[in-house]
């Protein structure tokens, strides 16, 4: 291990770093329902992601093969102060929409970081614009809208199937239905992103000259990997998981059965037939679809929207600020320590900001403030702007009045008239 | 432009069409145990095709988890 560097040392260290936030901020994915309709308890939910996630961690190495060996080909030459400036734009885009409480993808958010540190470092014409739309955009529409339909039409058929059945008798099926389909999203979640951490270790190994460049990962890096993803999993994305929860739609239990089923199914399909899809849209799709499925059921467009608008956002602005980082860490050891202390200085920043309105695994299936379907609880939506930084207001651009017309009391007569003079 | 139809198309069709089954057949399952006879026990009928809908979504269960592996 002599060329074990310090550099190296720190993109190992920032990259199970990702791996963690990459955890806690996809617990939702798996657990949102499950949590919301009772089926589990919070605490007991996300233990239970956790250990599938960290033994799907050691199903296979075949996607971090696929990204630490595919990559070094292209871009030989490819420097880890590059790979540390994406993963930092990663990071704290994951943090930031974790503190908004959006869920947005991870695996977007590390695309966009290392195309932007790319970009920076390299040139624009290292990135590949059709890649871009046929790997990136076209699946980032398709996810919800399959999920989505599959969930609707499956909530539809068990509500219609069930409808003479009693209600007590069945929610016991449906919530052991509910946790199965939640425990093959833990399983798979782990098998594939604590790889894609796993793959930028070794790329990072790789690069420079600890391993050779055709190695497997070895042992300890998908241990860590798998150790990282699974912690932060446990700590669950409180924030993002009542959203998910409840902040999108109401969840009952039939409808989180489907929702479930339907999100584990369509996660295995694209990754067995080679068209991966983000597990978090897949999710979200899912959610959404079962909220229509059930009669009386509704979506609240407003968080919808702040959501997609997150998503479009994740990969220019994870691009962005890992653009800027990788200008400063080309510089040589000094960019280097500066990205570093400001990388820290924003996540404390941003976790501070957390502490102003803490959610965690005691009040994580309250309503979200704005989201409440009591006509008496209109001033909580403007206060929801109160847990939020400048920055999140700038990422998700929903003003009270979009609010208020989305909620849930559309037959409010005075709804269509304040929906109009403050609409987007 | 290398956009791969089939495999989308693939994707769509397979996530749908398995969704709504297992959905479906996991809801046969539910209702068929839940289901009561007039005596107040449990038909044999409806709580054999219970636990076959169960079996079908066990090896559904299975065959995700050899996906995942695989």
């Amino acid at each position: 291990m002599e060329h074990f560097t310090l550099l190296i040392g720190i993109v190992i260290v920032t990259a199970l770093v990702f791996d963690f936030t990459n955890g806690f901020h996809d617990t939702a994915n798996a657990m949102a329902t499950t949590i919301s309709t009772g089926a589990m308890k919070p605490k007991a939910a996300v233990t239970m992601s956790a250990i599938l996630n960290l033994v799907g961690a050691f199903l296979s190495i075949e996607v971090a093969t696929t990204i630490s060996k595919g990559i070094i080909d292209e871009t030989a030459g490819i420097r880890p102060e590059v790979i540390f400036a994406g993963l930092v734009g990663a990071i704290l885009w994951n943090l930031l929409t974790w503190l908004g409480g959006i869920p947005s993808s991870s695996s977007m958010a590390l695309i966009g970081g290392l195309i932007g540190a790319t970009v920076a470092s390299v040139g624009i014409g290292a990135v590949d614009g059709d890649a871009v739309l046929s790997k990136i955009l076209i699946p980032a529409f398709v996810a919800p809208v399959v999920a989505g339909l599959a969930a609707f039409l499956a909530t539809k058929l068990t509500y219609r199937a069930a409808r003479n059945a009693d209600p007590e008798k069945t929610s016991r099926g449906y919530r052991t239905g509910q946790i199965t389909s939640a425990a093959l999203v833990s399983l798979a979640h782990g098998t594939n992103d604590a790889q894609k951490t796993m793959g930028v270790m070794t790329l990072a190994l790789i690069s420079g000259g600890v391993i050779a460049g055709d190695a497997d990962p070895p042992l300890w890096v998908i241990a860590s990997a798998g150790i990282a993803i699974a912690l932060g999993t446990y700590l669950g994305g409180w924030r993002i998981i009542r959203t998910m929860g409840r902040g999108l739609t109401d969840i009952h239990p039939p409808q989180g059965f489907a929702a479930q089923t339907s999100s584990a199914v369509t996660i295995l399909a694209s990754s067995h037939l080679g068209f991966s899809l983000s597990t978090t849209q897949v999710c979200s799709g899912s959610v959404m679809g079962s909220g229509y499925g059930r009669k009386g059921g509704v979506v609240r467009w407003n968080t919808a929207y702040r959501m997609f608008a997150a998503w479009g956002l994740t990969i220019p602005a994870a691009g962005l600020v890992a653009a800027l980082a990788a200008l400063l860490a080309v510089q040589g050891d000094w960019g280097v320590t500066v990205v570093a202390v400001l990388f820290v200085a924003a996540s404390a920043a941003i976790w501070a900001a957390s502490r102003r309105t803490v959610v965690d695994h005691t009040n994580v299936n309250d309503d979200e403030p704005g989201t409440s379907a009591e006509p008496g609880d209109r001033g909580a939506g403007d206060g929801d702007s109160g847990v939020m930084t400048a920055a999140v207001q700038a990422v998700s651009p929903p003003p009270a009045g979009a609010q208020r017309g989305d909620s849930p009391s559309d037959d409010d007569p005075n709804a269509a008239e304040r929906r109009t003079p403050s609409a987007v | 432009m290398d956009i791969d139809w089939a495999a989308l198309g693939q994707v769509f069709g397979v996530s749908l069409v398995a969704t709504v089954a297992l959905v479906g057949v996991f809801t046969l399952g539910i209702v068929g145990g839940s289901a009561r006879t007039a005596d107040g026990g449990t038909g044999t009928l409806a709580r054999v095709g219970s636990y076959a809908a169960y079996a079908v979504c066990a090896g559904a269960v299975a065959l995700g988890i050899y996906t995942i592996a695989a």
